[in-house]
Parts: C-alpha cells; sequence; structure tokens
C-alpha cells in the first residue's frame, strides 16, 4: 500500500542506496539493511539509548527516527569509532576504565559520549551524569562510564 | 513494537505542509522531531495513514530578536538550539534555565519545540515556558492562519485547540521589563524524566515590595497553568501565604509517580523556593 521511497545516505563515510518503506526505522535500516548490527535496539521508544547515533554530527535515537528522514544526512555508527585493531580514544578510554560489562548498551554510551564530548564542557562529574542519563547500563552501575568519559574529556582538553 | 505503514509526504514550504494537511481530510498529522510521536508509532498507541514531514522546511528553525526585546522561535527550532542561544539566555534565563531540564541530549538535538506545544504533555517544560512567558502561538492553515495565546492553547492533557489541518509555525515572547527576577524549580526521579511537579515564576519589585508576579505550574493539573490565586497572596501577604495558595491551586493527579497529595506538597514547597530565588534576583 505505502510506495517505497528512494533514500541516499551516508553511512560512516560510504554512500547508500535504498529503497524503503516509510515505516521504517533508522536503527533497523542499519541493522538489517547494511548490517551494521553495531547499533543495538533495546527498548524501541527512545527510553533506554542503545540505538544511539550520530546524524550531520548530532546524537539521535535511530529508533525514533525513521530511514526517509535520513535521506541525504551524515550517519555515524558506533563501526565508526574503531575496530578491534586500532581503538578510538573513546573506545580505549572505556576499555582502561572497565566500562563495560554486558556490552549491550556501549555503543550508544559511546555515541552519545561522543556528542557530549563535542557539545560540552563537562567540567564536573556531574555534567557527565547529566549528559549519560539518557542512556540505560544495567551492568556496570555506571561509576567506570563516568570514568571513561571523565578521562576522555581531560584528554581532549590537554590537546 | 514496529510502525503500522503510512504514506509519507515530505513538506519544503508551510504552504505545502498545509496543503498536504488539508487535502487529507483530518487523516494526515504532522510529523517534525517526533521523539513523542514515533514512541506512539512504535507502540501503534497511534495509526495516523499519512505523515507530512515537516523537517525540510527552510528557515522554520530561526529564533529571533523582537522589536520589544522579546523572542520569536520558529516551530522547528530544536531543543538544543534554544538551550544554547544567548539571546534566550540573555532575554529569558528562566526559559534557558527550564531548557536544561528537557529530556536528554539525543532528544534535545531533535525535538522541536513546536512539537512540543503541540504535544501539550502537562509535565513539560515548554508548554508551561508557554504559559509563564504569555507566548503567543502563531499558526498556518490552508485557510488561514491565527494566533492563539498560550492561555487559551491547552485544553486538556496532549489536547490544544489546534485543528486538525493546522500547523505551528512559531511561537512569540513578548519582552520581560529589565530587572525582572526569576525562578524555576522542578521535581524529576532521575534528570530528564518528565517532572512529577514543577513550578515556575517571575517577580518584578519596587524596594521590598513585589509590584507583579506570575506563577507557573507544571504537572500539578491537565494542562499548565497560572497560579492566580498564589500571584494575588504573593502581593497582599508575601511568599508563605503564596506558597499556601499555591497547594490549592493545585489540582494534581495520582499516579505511579506520585500522589496527587504529594504533588500539592512539592507545589507548596517548591512555589516558596521559586520565589525566593525570583525576588532576590529582581532589580530593585
Amino acid at each position: 500500500m505505502t510506495a517505497k521511497i528512494s533514500i541516499t545516505v551516508s553511512v560512516n563515510g560510504e554512500n547508500h542506496a535504498a529503497e524503503v518503506e516509510p515505516r521504517l526505522l533508522l536503527a533497523d535500516f542499519l541493522r538489517e539493511n547494511l548490517d551494521l548490527t553495531g547499533t543495538h535496539v533495546g527498548c524501541e521508544h527512545g527510553i533506554c539509548g542503545a540505538c544511539t547515533v550520530l546524524m550531520n554530527g548530532d546524537s539521535v535515537r535511530s529508533c525514533l527516527t525513521f530511514a526517509v528522514q535520513a535521506d541525504g544526512t551524515k550517519i555515524e555508527t558506533v563501526e565508526s569509532l574503531g575496530d578491534i585493531d586500532a581503538l578510538g580514544p573513546l573506545q580505549e578510554a572505556f576499555r582502561e576504565k572497565h566500562a563495560l560489562q554486558c556490552g549491550f548498551c556501549t555503543p550508544g554510551m559511546l555515541m552519545t559520549a561522543t556528542d557530549m564530548l563535542r557539545k560540552y564542557r563537562l567540567e564536573t562529574d556531574d555534567d557527565i551524569r547529566d549528559g549519560l542519563s539518557g542512556n540505560i547500563c544495567r551492568c556496570t552501575g555506571y561509576q567506570n562510564i563516568v570514568a571513561a568519559v571523565r578521562s576522555a574529556a581531560d584528554k581532549r582538553d590537554a590537546k | 513494537m514496529k510502525p503500522a505503514p503510512f504514506d509519507y509526504v515530505r513538506a519544503s514550504t508551510v504552504d505545502e505542509a498545509v496543503a498536504a494537511l488539508a487535502a487529507s481530510n483530518g487523516e494526515a498529522k504532522v510529523l517534525a522531531g517526533g521523539q513523542s510521536l514515533v514512541p506512539m508509532l512504535n507502540f501503534r498507541i497511534v495509526d495516523t495513514p499519512i505523515f507530512v514531514d515537516i523537517n525540510g522546511i527552510q528557515g522554520l528553525d530561526r529564533i529571533e530578536e523582537t522589536t520589544d526585546g522579546g523572542l520569536r522561535i520558529g516551530a522547528l527550532a530544536r531543543h538544543f538550539a534554544l538551550e544554547t542561544s544567548d539571546l534566550a539566555k540573555d532575554r529569558f534565563p528562566v526559559l534557558h534555565e527550564a531548557m536544561k531540564h528537557v529530556a536528554h541530549l539525543a532528544i534535545r538535538n531533535r525535538g522541536t519545540i513546536g512539537g512540543s506545544l503541540s504535544h501539550a504533555d502537562p509535565a513539560a517544560e515548554l508548554p508551561t515556558m508557554a504559559v509563564l512567558l504569555d507566548a503567543k502561538i502563531i499558526t498556518a492553515r490552508a485557510s488561514g492562519g491565527r494566533e492563539i495565546a498560550a492561555a487559551d492553547f491547552f485544553v486538556a492533557p496532549l489536547t490544544t485547540t489546534l485543528e486538525p489541518d493546522e500547523i505551528i509555525v512559531a511561537v512569540e515572547l513578548p519582552g520581560l521589563a529589565p530587572g525582572t527576577g526569576w525562578g524555576f524549580e522542578e521535581f524529576a526521579q532521575r534528570r530528564g524524566d518528565f517532572a512529577v511537579a514543577g513550578v515556575s515564576a517571575i517577580v518584578s519589585m519596587d524596594g521590598q515590595s513585589v509590584t507583579e508576579s506570575r506563577i507557573a505550574l507544571m504537572g500539578l493539573h491537565d494542562t499548565p497553568v497560572r497560579a492566580h490565586a498564589a500571584e494575588a497572596a504573593l502581593l497582599d501577604d508575601g511568599i508563605d501565604a503564596a506558597a499556601a495558595a499555591a497547594r490549592l491551586d493545585a489540582e494534581p493527579m495520582n499516579d505511579l509517580h506520585g500522589s496527587a497529595d504529594y504533588r500539592r506538597h512539592l507545589a507548596e514547597v517548591l512555589t516558596r523556593r521559586v520565589l525566593t530565588a525570583a525576588m532576590e534576583r529582581a532589580a530593585r
């Protein structure tokens, strides 16, 4: 019934053209159509933050964004931050501070922290907690995630 | 949890958007930031056959000063843009403070001012700010737009006076007198959650006496409301009387986040705090 729509999206620097149903969520487009399964789908209603990606540089919930709305935009997912052989600086901070246990929330934490580190000064740990408040972790108790973002913020400021 | 199929129309001008809404005979809805709408679609609480996406309308996201020292905020301005607007911080520090309490960064990046007003959650910051700051809501429709006073705009939880084929294009906040004091407090279980209750106020003073005040209650009625009895009590009898009156101005709900009694208690405590802060900040 509903007509498919042609979109072109830059994902992690690579252009992808596709025909999608309007109701296809960006999270499912990334995972199912592009096999980029680093973006995790948790609550599917914007509460848990696991599906957070960057859209034109701003963190967004990919479960609250339709793929058609990403047409012509630049999407960055956790896969853009680094890989197992060459972790990015934020991923390295998470490894160093033991900021993950099961790892389900980690892609969302990393993408949220990436945006926070660009937009806010994060002078206090309370600022970091505020920034992470939209991302739920059921393992760590958050302490080590805050420590990892603190470490990344200090390295950012030392530059 | 996937949305039901729908047709998707991309509008690149306000005229295109209202034409598409009018042509749908009440079936289409506007899709802006989607931060409240898409969760309802994912749960299939909302079943709308046509969406008109207004995200591509250029220039609808401007935040501009008006000649009376106020602000005109385009409907597509994102929460993050308003949170970080120097103009808003300078003209309306109470609004700047309120924006810090809106949800989380990823939501603020995407959610729009017009969307928050149209969604009309009685515990949301933006609708309450519209009521506190006497906002004018400017709309468009194929048959002609109008201006609606915030006091007349919110009808019930998630219900406004907007017609099905009408969209918000901007909200205008009239300028405040120089030296106006302000206060904003909300109580939420976690940072970024909807408030269990909140109170905000602006106050003008002459020496030790209050000459004018506005007090707005959030999450304490089925819409954001002015606490008129508390405002009158402040002029006549001071902060404690105003706080006690705010408790009576509130008509809160019982729900799993707090009982009505607890919310009335919050109304009193938060009113005392915001008025104390506002009177300290007011120029005398």
